[in-house]
């Protein structure tokens, strides 16, 4: 537990760095949110009238001034309010993250229920037919960008089955789990496809590796049957960098997914990101920005606990 | 893979049964009309919004004093009828009595004083506000008459009025501070729900002036790539949708439950040199590239030949035959010469900006007069540049040349005064002015005969085609698709939607 306190401690420090990072970072790109409103008709703007709405945006004050504020606004909370949305930051975020959550759980679910199995079979089946099929499968997801596979799916879906998923907006799961699912199932195929790839690959590698150590060649000659050294006793240890690899991509996942959120219309996180910059919404950016490394702090350490849950072996911390 | 025909059988038949599920769970809602489109408004303040999917939006919900038809005719509002004083410095307006808010009470006169002062009100941060810097001052007789004192005659301004830009809101609710939270329009739709950057939601407004709307509401998604557009016109669960891109606009005619519908758009294609910058302060280089450029096939290369050639005036009521104009025609020997004349008979090297997707087309515009001013031994280096990036760019004139779509106004004056004349807001972009121009331009403003007026903006472009501080290219289509079931809707060619206030859908 005393691991986990000092891990914690650490994600102030690391959040402020990244709040660093995104608030110049964001400012540096040229152009600022009254030319993302205006466009080039905000060459038409008298000075006095840019002042008014540089006043309204929030930008008329030096950097370093806006920087301080908006970090004293974060310590009560405070992440600042969209100028797209008219509503706080943390109450759009709030809004857009159930759909990056549950499209990047059921990602993880369709790459571990295909990705372990068939890593499994491959490696117990080596260099044999059905792990040649797995291994190019493998490839295949790993090399097929997310786009192709994204437009491939609506394409056949809309000319083959004259239909698409809901597009535009988002049903939530609590509305009706019918639509929610027929709406997210094709977006979370196609991130899993990737996914279950890296999983399948990793699963292979580490049970070939498994399969070799002493203590399973110790329950074959002790006459426990064949897929029970597989499931109760190679697996558990074969799971360890599957974790990470899981762990990480889904990290990952929960900072969106820009381009199959793009594709099928979704409002989730990525989107949201993307619309964000492209407006110039700063207090957006950060806010949404630094919400995502809070996540994937929080994802890894839920990750390192999890290692020492499979394998009772790791020590966490120096001791 | 291989897969035997049944099992193929087999797996879309599982794939339809999940899938026409979601079918049967969704009510049928015939009258409603289900919108989409890629890019979203930005806001809601009529006053200041200025993108194309943000007009579009609030003019559903706001009226001006009078509107365009698709001839570019101006038409009335929420004024029934107005009048010009012979001396040309008073615009008298009689308003609507039908005219009413969405909450039920009556346009008046104080509402279009209110509105048009807030729009001059440099705090308000309008950028149409410089369209109407004769407005010295307007009174109010009664709730009905509306009396705009000009400074000076401005025949384009009642064209400029027509517009969302110079909407009619509440005075109410600028006193309260609402306009841009809260939107409260005399339109024939009220916006009830918008969540930026996924979906709108509008209904009818019970007290439009024009009567009931032929929809019982409009939903509009944003759906972002415009493939997934056509998809979902294809799967017949999107009604009707804007679409930008022209080779998506192709693809439409090929199905057969859907229409496009085209409207030679205002807008025009063209590539911005900047004569503040050598060798492009020149005006034999200047002509020369003109001369090099095949407007036709840069127009059928990059942008599948939807569109037409256009000299500077995209308007039917004003413009002239391009091929009149200077160098229409490709005479690369004469450009080669000029070259020469100028000093530059090898040529030299330029960056040209273009946005990416800003329109769909600018990257490939860029390949093509990249490849046709080779021929002269211009060798442009092509920068491309998110659009935000091109704009700041372009609005500091940090440019050699720049691939641009700028939009075009049912009138000359406004769409070229800005960039051509001694005090346009744009001269620091376009950095060229010369006496020619700036006196046709200030003529054409103040000449009230509309033959006469004409001439002189003839005048203008041929003049402006020679000098060539641009090389304009064409005007392109903008385009709605739809299915076949929605019946009524006009294109115009500002892309307004308004007449989608009396679109029917089929049950």
């Amino acid at each position: 537990m005393n691991h986990v306190a000092q891990r914690l401690l650490t994600f102030p420090l690391i959040l402020w760095g990244v709040s660093l990072i995104v608030f110049f970072s964001i400012r540096l790109i040229p152009g600022d949110a009254i030319t993302a409103m205006l466009g080039t008709e905000a060459g038409l703007l008298t000075p006095d009238q840019r002042a008014s709405l540089a006043r309204y945006f929030g930008i008329d004050q030096p950097v370093h001034v806006q920087y301080l504020n908006w970090l004293g606004g974060l310590l009560h909370g405070d992440l600042g309010v969209s100028v797209t949305f008219g509503k706080p930051v943390l109450d759009v975020i709030l809004q857009h993250f159930p759909l990056t959550l549950e499209l990047a759980i059921l990602s993880m679910i369709i790459a571990l229920v295909v990705g372990v199995p068939l890593g499994v079979l491959a490696a117990t089946r080596n260099e044999r037919l059905s792990d040649l099929v797995v291994r190019i499968l493998a490839m295949l997801g790993q090399s097929t960008p997310n786009f192709v596979l994204g437009l491939l799916i609506v394409f056949v879906l809309s000319v083959y089955f004259g239909t698409v998923p809901a597009m535009g907006v988002f049903t939530p799961i609590t509305e009706d789990l019918g639509t929610n699912l027929l709406q997210l199932i094709f977006p979370a195929i196609t991130l899993g496809f990737a996914f279950a790839a890296s999983v399948m690959r990793i699963s292979r590698s580490a049970m070939l590796d498994v399969l070799g150590d002493d203590y399973v060649r110790t329950a074959h000659s002790k006459g426990v049957s064949y897929w029970g050294v597989i499931w109760k006793h190679a697996l558990p240890n074969a799971l360890i960098p599957v974790v990470t690899i899981s762990g990480v991509e889904f990290g990952y996942l929960l900072g969106g997914a820009v381009i199959v959120e793009q594709i099928f219309a979704l409002p989730g996180l990525g989107r949201l990101v993307l619309d964000a910059v492209t407006h110039r919404d700063y207090a957006l950016v950060q806010g949404t920005v630094l919400f995502i490394a809070f996540n994937f702090l929080l994802v890894n350490l839920i990750i390192d606990l999890l290692y020492v849950a499979l394998d009772p072996r790791i020590r966490l911390g120096n001791r | 893979m291989h897969w035997t025909k049944s099992k193929k059988i087999l797996a879309g038949a599982a794939l339809a049964l999940a899938l026409g599920g979601t079918a049967i769970g969704l009510p049928v809602q015939a009258a409603e009309l289900r919108m989409a489109w890629s890019q979203d408004a930005t806001g809601l303040d009529p006053h200041k919004q200025t993108a194309f999917s943000s007009i579009r939006l609030l003019e559903l919900i706001y009226e001006p004093l009078v509107q365009l038809n698709a001839d570019l005719e101006v038409v009335p509002a929420v004024a029934s009828s107005w009048s010009f004083s012979d001396d040309g410095l008073t615009l008298t307006f009689n308003i609507n009595p039908d005219a009413k808010f969405s909450d039920g009470s009556s346009v008046t006169s104080e509402d279009v004083k209110a509105s048009f002062e807030r729009l001059l009100n440099e705090d308000t941060g309008a950028a149409a506000r410089s369209n109407f810097l004769s407005i010295a001052s307007i009174d109010t007789p009664d709730p009905q008459t509306a009396v705009f004192h000009l400074s000076q005659p401005d025949a384009p301004i009642l064209v400029a009025m027509a517009t969302a830009n110079a909407s009619i809101v509440p005075a109410a609710e600028i006193a309260a501070g609402n306009i841009g939270t809260k939107t409260l329009g005399s339109g024939p739709f009220v916006l009830d729900d918008w969540q930026p950057n996924s979906k709108e939601v509008l209904s009818p407004n019970p007290y439009w002036a024009g009567g009931k709307t032929g929809v019982d509401g409009i939903t509009i998604s944003v759906l972002p790539d415009e493939t997934a557009i056509l998809a979902s016109l294809r799967a017949g669960q999107t009604d009707f949708a804007l679409i930008n891109d022209p080779l998506v606009a192709t693809l439409v005619p090929s199905e057969p439950n859907l229409q496009l519908n085209r409207a030679a758009g205002l807008a025009y294609n063209v590539l911005q040199l900047n004569p503040s910058r050598a060798p492009m302060d020149n005006l034999k280089v200047r002509q020369a590239m003109s001369c090099a450029v095949n407007r036709q096939e840069v127009l059928d290369t990059a942008l599948l030949g939807e569109g037409r050639v256009t000299g500077p005036l995209t308007m039917p009521a004003f413009r002239s035959d391009p091929n009149t104009l200077f160098c229409y025609q490709q005479d690369v020997e004469k450009a080669k010469q000029l070259m020469a004349e100028a000093g530059y008979p090898d040529g030299f090297s330029a960056t040209v900006i273009a946005a990416t997707g800003e329109p769909p087309v600018a990257s490939a515009e860029a390949q093509v007069l990249q490849s046709q001013l080779a021929a002269i031994g211009i060798k442009l280096d092509i920068k491309l540049m998110e659009l935000n990036v091109y704009v700041d760019a372009w609005l500091n004139a940090d440019f050699d040349m720049a691939v641009a779509l700028n939009g075009g106004r049912p009138d000359p004056y406004p769409m070229y005064n800005r960039y051509f004349t001694k005090d346009g807001n744009l001269l620091k972009v376009s950095n060229y002015v010369d006496d020619t121009l700036d006196s046709l331009m200030q003529q054409g403003r103040v000449e009230t005969d509309f033959e006469k007026r004409k001439a002189i903006f003839q005048e203008f472009e041929r003049h402006l085609a020679e000098v060539s501080p641009w090389i304009w290219l064409s005007t392109s289509y903008s385009y709605t698709a739809q299915l076949k079931t929605v019946h009524g809707f006009e294109p115009s060619p500002l892309g307004s939607l308004v007449s989608l206030s009396h679109v029917t859908v089929d049950e």
